[in-house]
């Protein structure tokens, strides 16, 4: 009988929407779902500093969980459905693969707030959240066409879905901008996370010619593999890899979802969470662009500093037409800025990209 | 089409590519080889990649850094080796947490080693062989694990087929009753060759961490661990054959990432996939002959044995 009285006042408490944290009852429980290892110094690395954010924002008022080294794919709907049922009152789900696992675990637990990064799969209690990388990305290569000499530059991609054909596409035209001659080649690893098949990678792009190489995997390996190599120059991808600068990393793209993470918290706890889609860039600082190094020409570097900060003000859009398709078909006309909708379904080369994207 | 790949340099990296995978096979197959089935190559790959790469950074010495690193693969299996051959528990459930163990164990151990460059490791300049043209800068320009691992498969072949304790090591693989019943220690053998096993996956996984990529990252032997099981398998327990697998598949692999980047017009799905499927297709055609796999299988594997029985 007791027991049933405390779970009637449980769902009441529940009902008017957390009132009940305030009064020390339960911390909020909030889990997290990595791709790779906490330590990878990319991208769940930087998820994970998110997460001890929140921890050190609102202390014993919350307790967070998370799980590592999680597959895309059904193992994920297990590690998700072990969080809900541990009692987790907000899930986030960090890669992109989780999308339809999360769905489908949301619409289990209707209760339970997720929110998934990179994804464009929303419910009711499925909110999506990414950072505009893109906007880093143009800065990359602006850099890296000023500074190829082997007018080669080479790119280790992960998986051919829209964030990352993207992320290709603004490098690319920024650093044709600037070098009229430039060259990409593109490596699809189909891996977020393996070191020595990033490695490798970014070694058959130096044999190849390449001697800048930028990444969208999340380990350190191809830093590393550069560093070995001499002579190329490379990018932090997700984290500031700081440890490779000042050669071979010149700059980086670090993500910083502390603000978010902690925001997001804070609206479950007010009873004001909803379902949203947030998608932010340099300007509200969810991308930063880390350090520009000295091995960089001064002039260049000004010239990228200065892109940072129009893109940061608003003034200057990385999708700025005229841009036309790979098949020569117009995609912007001149002066017209890509919209929302088409960047998040990208899933084409600008024109001048060689190789075909697979499917 | 722009064939502008170097044959040189692609034989030069399939070698470095191969050599973590080749050691660890050749490890897993000795101890298989005796009958025991050891799931745990993965955990102690990369316990042995974390070994290998803090005592090279703290002494400074690559070659002190992999003899830590079998030592450290070879402690681990004889936590699997106690659990399985005195405790009696159960094969693959013992080495499917000696995995999980060696992710955690290794995470922990390296903590604070994570974005420090190891020593680099001397590449062999040997006189005469090195200066042949194109043989040259192919073969006889690596470091020296690249051979020691060749000299490791050389070695384990000879000794399985022309030695006393190879024909032992066999016996209890094949029948740990009947090897019993002659008076052979059949624990003492299965630890000695699960050790051996534990400290080639130990040096599988500091070729990683030293020499292939080279730092130390969480979980950065991702998945090889399992590679290495299945080439033992498809290599139906031979030697020669786990070094055929091992070069085919790092090959393949090194060739379709050297083949994306040429920009050669391959669909990449077929290219990311070739090294899983021509490794398989190779090495079912080769076993398909008149000795069929299965019969190679050592009759014993993933037997407990105990005296009494």
């Amino acid at each position: 009988m007791k027991k049933r009285t405390l779970l009637l006042t449980g769902v009441a408490a529940a009902a008017i929407a957390t009132g009940a944290f305030a009064d020390g009852h339960a911390p909020l429980k909030v889990g997290f779902v990595y791709v790779g290892p906490v330590g990878d110094g990319g991208w769940t690395y930087e998820h994970d500093q998110g997460r001890l954010a929140v921890e050190a924002h609102f202390g014993d008022k919350v307790e967070t969980v998370f799980q590592e080294n999680v597959p895309e794919g059904a193992d994920a709907e297990r590690a998700m459905t072990q969080m809900a049922l541990q009692g987790a009152d907000l899930i986030f789900t960090t890669s992109f693969g989780y999308m339809d696992p999360t769905i489908a675990v949301a619409a289990k637990f209707p209760d339970v707030k997720f929110e998934h990064a990179t994804g464009y799969k929303r419910a009711d209690n499925v909110s999506t959240y990414s950072a505009r990388f893109y906007e880093g990305r143009a800065i990359q290569g602006h850099i890296a066409g000023k500074m190829t000499k082997t007018n080669k530059i080479g790119y280790i991609a992960s998986f051919p879905i829209p964030e990352v054909i993207r992320g290709i596409n603004s490098a690319y035209l920024h650093a044709k901008k600037v070098n009229p001659d430039v060259e990409f080649s593109v490596v699809w690893a189909y891996t977020w996370f393996d070191p020595a098949k990033e490695a490798d990678a970014a070694k058959a792009l130096i044999e190849n010619g390449a001697d800048v190489i930028l990444q969208h995997t999340d380990s350190t390996a191809p830093q590393a593999a550069a560093a070995e190599a001499g002579g190329v120059i490379t990018f932090g991808q997700a984290s500031d890899m700081g440890e490779y600068a000042p050669l071979p990393r010149v700059s980086s793209i670090i993500d910083n979802w502390a603000p978010y993470y902690i925001q997001r918290v804070q609206a479950v706890m007010d009873g004001t969470w909803e379902s949203v889609d947030t998608w932010d860039g340099i300007g509200p600082g969810m991308v930063g662009i880390g350090e520009i190094t000295d091995a960089v020409p001064a002039d260049v570097k000004a010239e990228a500093e200065a892109m940072r900060d129009a893109i940061a003000a608003g003034e200057y859009h990385p999708f700025t037409g005229p841009i036309n398709k790979q098949d020569g078909s117009v995609w912007l006309a001149d002066g017209e800025i890509a919209s929302d909708g088409d960047l998040a379904g990208m899933s084409f080369y600008v024109e001048g990209m060689t190789g075909e994207i697979p499917n | 089409m722009d064939l502008s790949i170097n044959p040189i340099l692609l034989v030069a990296s399939l070698m470095v590519a191969s050599t973590p995978i080749l050691l660890a096979a050749i490890g897993e197959m000795v101890v298989e080889k005796v009958g025991v089935l050891n799931l745990g190559v993965e955990g102690m790959m990369i316990v042995g990649a974390i070994c290998g790469f803090a005592i090279a950074v703290e002494t400074g010495s690559p070659a002190v850094g992999f003899a830590a690193a079998a030592i450290g693969g070879a402690i681990l299996s004889m936590l699997f080796g106690f659990l399985t051959q005195y405790l009696l528990s159960n094969q693959v459930a013992t080495g499917l947490a000696l995995t999980l163990f060696g992710l955690g164990l290794s995470s922990l151990m390296g903590q604070s080693y994570v974005g420090i460059k190891p020593p680099s490791t001397p590449k062999l300049d040997i006189p005469l062989l090195g200066d042949i043209p194109v043989l040259g800068p192919m073969l006889f320009s690596h470091d020296l694990m690249v051979y020691v691992s060749l000299a490791i498969v050389a070695g384990v072949w000879g000794f399985l087929k022309y030695t006393r304790g190879g024909l032992i090591l066999r016996a209890v693989g094949e029948s740990h009753d009947a090897a019993h019943a002659l008076g052979y220690n059949v624990i003492l053998v299965r630890l000695a060759a699960i050790g051996f096993g534990g400290a080639c996956a130990g040096l599988g996984g500091a070729y990683l961490s030293l020499v292939r990529v080279p730092q130390w990252t969480e979980g950065m032997t991702a998945g090889a661990g399992w590679i290495a099981l299945a080439i033992v398998v498809f290599a139906s327990w031979r030697a020669g054959r786990v070094l055929l697998g091992a070069y085919l598949f790092g090959g393949i692999t090194v060739l379709q990432l050297n083949l994306q980047a040429a920009g050669v017009a391959i669909p990449v799905e077929l290219l990311s996939m070739s090294p899983y499927l021509i490794t398989i297709l190779v090495l079912v055609i080769i076993s398909s002959d008149r000795n069929r796999a299965a019969l190679n299988a050592p009759a014993s594997l993933g037997r407990a044995f105990h005296a009494s029985s």
